[in-house]
């Protein structure tokens, strides 16, 4: 390198910096992105809501591509997208399971009375423990799991109309063409 | 009505810095004294404005405006004059409001103390400030106006962010903003320096008292930081190598590396070029830190409300003014020549040396900040990086530092010799690592980093000893008491500044080392007992304060049976956000700070509390303020008493001209 | 006034978490605070696992201490964290080959800058040294400093 281009370094790596500022002007540096995309879905047994004395497992959905909504009646941002699920369910593109965290019983029917019920059905998990096993560290959450019970999505915050149309309803249908 | 006066005013201070940043320079290039004659009135004049609109903004926030949206969000009718007032500068619009105010500070202060200075120097330094202030003001008048109106007006105020209600508010931001914004005068000394070609020792010795100043508050202004978050957080820490305290501290790294290379370069002449590029990455850092703060590219809890618009015109306005400097840099800077001649080992040696640590480390703080932002940009995943990587970095960096600080101040100019040095600095060494070895013993415990730290102090300590001495002893003078005023102030300042980092040193080694905490659950009656004190439980009670209302501890704090203090920690609410803080108590002492805080409440009348000793954790913010006042020292130095100075040459000039005749 | 208090009680309670401490077993709980100072509380992100009173760290320093009693060493429960969070959750980033730069690259650049320093001192100390002073300098030095003394400057 010539001697005068030796000077010309600190512009040459203030742009490089500039650059990456730019970029990351369009990040969210507060999103988890999982680890969990990828990966099989943590197995569990829990409660279901309505029947507790009966239990569901994901082993039990094995071979077919579901949801997974995280959500609970004390939560605000759940109510927001719950109209969206309700619609998804009417339409039957995939079944579509709770994880209902960290929630009182009563709280968690009463709502679901309320605002309507999209979930072939919603486990309690009233200690979060699963939650923690799936990496939830807000809700709502929703995951996308495919026939061979695989994590091929995570929706951090509430789902829009938009991730709907242009993530997961595609991933559905690309998920449901393979055998 | 005000508000709008208030705006207005902003406006004719935009219209003033345009002025003032564009004709002197076109002046000072072309040699046309009337438009170089302009700088100085036109930065006056901008100082008036900009004081105009933030006395108007203080006014709103003191009669409880809130038509204006910015008082709105930020105050509230019960809370205290003083916070009312602080909270001028406690959002995003009204800090910018302040910094501005701090720059056009400064630059009346440059336009001020520059009687010697040629016309074409001033002129170009305060063109340059006030291009600087430009970009700020539109920056606040285009995007993040403090003025702008709510309407209807709010019935009551959203009220001042309960963390920031308290003394270190006030004095936090105002005395880091003087620091930061001061760099910009190094900076307009470089740029102007560029500009003219005349890059020698004398642009060097104009601009070491800015300097120097600007260092001080920002040590000053860091240091307040660290121990209000200490006293308020609630929880004992002082430092969290937080992205923003980073964006600060980055700024203080390489601010240090300045004030000891423009010695290289004033006593000597060398170095020119790279103590120009320091104070450019000086100022450049603290806009960086403006950026990072402002335009939510990384998570903290300092970070103002985020807006990526704001952030697309900071990050533009980093791309002139530093891409345009680093150009100009590139293009003028290799011109210039070597200047004095020195060998390998000599003072200067050892102050470069300072300089390239203290870069390394600014750009390790500087990596180790914005790694999760380069790794997420290119997809490659998203990590932290947080105190455990910042502190063995930089503790491996300074360390070598701390100990050229004691060799340094010895050595000779130009030409230095290596075993006399050794020589001078064997008692000294030796009396270190002897101290060093024993003295962790009397805190009960003897580990390595401990003793480690401490012989970095006691290092620099002891050979700041010798080499006073051996000044002392080749000053000529009758007494110690005249050979002790023969020495110039900043030749105590330096001594002064770095005993500071000495004691600084010895506060955090003894902190991290021998700090002590327990969580317990505490019935009224229950006694907790850690390092020697007993801390019984006494009572709780409800108090209610101006704008908020909580639950007080008390606990009896005793030594060996005889009674140390009485400590009130509380959990309060305040009425208006509805979150609850943690005060903590703290029981301040020399060598040892007693902390209690309240946790949660558990059962009947029972707590869990936290109890913490911190033994020397003073000396941290002590050796900051010695720091500081080493600094002032400096700058009080006789030689930058120019006027004096003119007048004693004068005199000595017309008595020798007289006794010629 | 009683119920004032208690009723400010409730406030803080249910806006804070009681936490079931085991305050008893001294040891462990020193373990799970000083793995949680190496964790990041997802929940408020600006501050790490032990000083968080958010739920979800509250839940997550249980499971440390959960953990850590069935035998996990402290490895294993970072990686129980790391899996289920991804390594944003470490405050103490993984040295792997995406970290390289970040870990090596601070004392390779001092290595790198005290070297530059290095050979540009050789090369100034090679290039023409100061010239000597002729005799008529040094004498009009000598009646300068005669007449005229400096006070040091440091």
């Amino acid at each position: 390198m010539k001697r005068w281009q030796w000077w010309l370094l600190p512009l040459g790596i203030f742009l490089v910096l500039v650059v990456f500022l730019g970029v990351g002007l369009t990040l969210n540096p507060r999103e988890v992105p999982s680890p969990l995309i990828g990966k099989p879905a943590p197995p569990f047994e829990l409660p279901q809501l309505h029947e507790p004395q009966k239990t569901f497992s994901q082993k039990d959905v094995a071979g077919k591509v579901w949801l997974l909504n995280v959500w609970a009646s004390w939560c605000a941002p759940c109510r927001e997208e719950h109209p969206l699920w309700v619609e998804l369910a009417k339409a039957n593109v995939a079944p579509i399971y709770g994880l209902n965290y960290k929630d009182k019983r009563a709280d968690s029917i009463a709502w679901l009375q309320r605002y309507g019920n999209p979930y072939v059905l919603s486990v309690s998990d009233s200690q979060g423990r699963i939650g923690i096993d799936y990496g939830v560290y807000g809700v709502p959450e929703t995951y996308v799991i495919d026939k061979r019970g695989v994590i091929r999505f995570k929706q951090i915050g509430p789902v829009t109309p938009t991730v709907l149309k242009e993530k997961i309803l595609p991933l559905i249908a690309k998920l449901n063409e393979n055998t | 009505m005000i508000p709008e006066l208030g705006q207005f005013a902003l406006a004719l201070a935009l219209i003033l810095a345009l002025t003032q940043g564009t004709l002197p320079l076109v002046g000072a290039a072309r040699g046309m004294p009337s438009w170089m004659n302009l700088a100085r009135p036109a930065a006056q004049g901008q100082f008036v404005f900009v004081a105009i609109a933030f006395g108007c903004l203080t006014y709103s926030f003191i009669n409880n405006d809130f038509s204006v949206l910015y008082v709105a969000s930020n105050s509230n009718s019960a809370l205290p004059l003083q916070y009312r007032i602080a909270g001028v500068w406690g959002g995003h619009e009204g800090s910018l409001l302040l910094w501005v105010l701090m720059l056009s500070l400064w630059t009346m202060a440059v336009s001020v103390f520059s009687s010697h200075l040629p016309d074409d120097i001033i002129a170009r330094v305060l063109g340059v400030l006030g291009l600087i202030s430009v970009g700020f003001l539109s920056f606040m008048l285009f995007t993040s106006n403090p003025f702008d109106r709510l309407l209807p007006a709010a019935m009551d105020g959203r009220d001042l962010n309960p963390l920031l209600q308290d003394p270190g508010m006030v004095l936090h931001p105002p005395m880091l903003y003087m620091g930061y914004v001061g760099f910009s005068v190094a900076f307009a000394f470089a740029i102007s320096a560029l500009l003219s070609g005349r890059l020698d020792a004398t642009w060097a010795r104009w601009s070491r008292p800015w300097t120097t100043t600007a260092w001080m508050f920002l040590t000053l202004g860091i240091a307040l930081g660290s121990w209000w978050a200490y006293y308020e957080l609630g929880w004992g820490g002082w430092w969290f190598w937080d992205p923003v305290e980073n964006a600060s501290f980055m700024p203080w790294l390489m601010g240090t590396a300045l004030i000891h290379s423009l010695a290289v370069t004033e006593k000597r002449g060398a170095f020119k070029s790279w103590t120009v590029l320091l104070a450019i990455f000086a100022f450049a850092l603290s806009l960086l830190g403006t950026f990072l703060v402002r335009s939510g590219v990384i998570t903290s809890v300092h970070a103002f409300a985020t807006d990526p618009k704001r952030g697309i015109f900071i990050l533009a306005f980093l791309v002139i003014v530093i891409g345009g400097s680093l150009a100009l840099f590139a293009w003028r800077a290799h011109r210039v020549g070597l200047g004095g001649h020195f060998e390998v080992v000599s003072r200067e040696t050892f102050l470069l040396t300072n300089n390239v640590l203290l870069v390394v480390a600014a750009g390790a703080v500087l990596l180790g900040t914005l790694y999760p932002l380069f790794l997420d940009a290119l997809g490659l995943g998203k990590l932290s990086v947080g105190p455990p990587y910042f502190e063995i970095v930089f503790v491996v960096l300074m360390a070598p530092a701390l100990f050229l600080m004691g060799v340094g101040p010895l050595a000779r100019w130009k030409q230095a010799s290596l075993p006399e040095l050794a020589v001078r600095l064997k008692w000294a060494f030796v009396v270190s690592v002897v101290t060093a070895l024993l003295l962790p013993l009397t805190m009960g415990q003897w580990t390595p980093l401990a003793s480690f730290g401490l012989l970095l102090a006691l290092w620099i300590v002891a050979s700041s000893v010798t080499t006073l001495w051996s000044r002392l002893k080749q000053t000529p003078g009758a007494s110690l008491s005249k050979k002790l005023r023969a020495q110039s102030r900043s030749y105590y300042g330096m001594l002064l500044a770095h005993v500071g980092v000495a004691v600084f040193v010895v506060g955090v080694t003894m902190v991290k080392s021998y700090e002590a905490e327990k969580d317990v659950r505490l019935a009224i009656g229950d006694t907790v007992e850690l390092g020697g004190y007993a801390f019984r439980f006494d009572g709780l009670n409800e108090v209610k304060g101006p704008n908020y209302t909580a639950v007080r501890g008390t606990l009896t704090v005793t030594r060996g049976g005889a009674g140390v203090a009485t400590m009130y920690p509380e959990k309060r609410i305040y009425n208006v956000q509805k979150n609850a803080m943690t005060e903590a108590a703290i029981n301040t002492g020399f060598t040892r700070d007693l902390y209690v805080s309240l946790g949660e409440p558990v059962g009947d009348n029972a707590w869990v509390v936290r109890v913490q000793v911190k033994p020397f954790v003073d000396w941290i913010w002590g050796g900051c303020v010695l720091m500081a006042l080493g600094g002032l020292l400096a700058v009080l130095d006789r030689r930058y008493r120019v006027a004096a100075r003119a007048r004693t040459r004068e005199d000595a000039l017309a008595a020798g001209a007289a006794a010629a005749s | 006034m009683k119920i004032r208090k208690y009723l400010i009680l409730l406030t803080i309670f249910l806006c804070a978490v009681t936490s079931a401490h085991a305050a008893d077993d001294a040891a462990l709980e020193r373990r799970v605070q000083r793995i949680s100072e190496e964790l990041r509380c997802l929940v408020c992100q600006n501050q790490s696992l032990a000083d968080s009173h958010a739920e979800l760290a509250v839940d997550l320093k249980n499971q440390v201490r959960e953990k850590l009693k069935q035998g996990a060493s402290e490895k294993d429960v970072i990686v129980f964290m790391t899996e289920r969070y991804g390594d944003f959750v470490l405050y103490r980033p993984p040295v792997k080959a995406t970290t390289w730069l970040l870990w090596f690259g601070p004392g390779l650049l001092m290595v790198a800058g005290l070297l530059a320093l290095f050979l540009r001192l050789c090369r100034r100390a090679t290039l023409a040294a100061a010239p000597a002073l002729t005799a008529a300098e040094r004498a009009r030095a000598a009646v300068l400093l005669g007449n005229h003394s400096e006070p040091d400057h440091r």
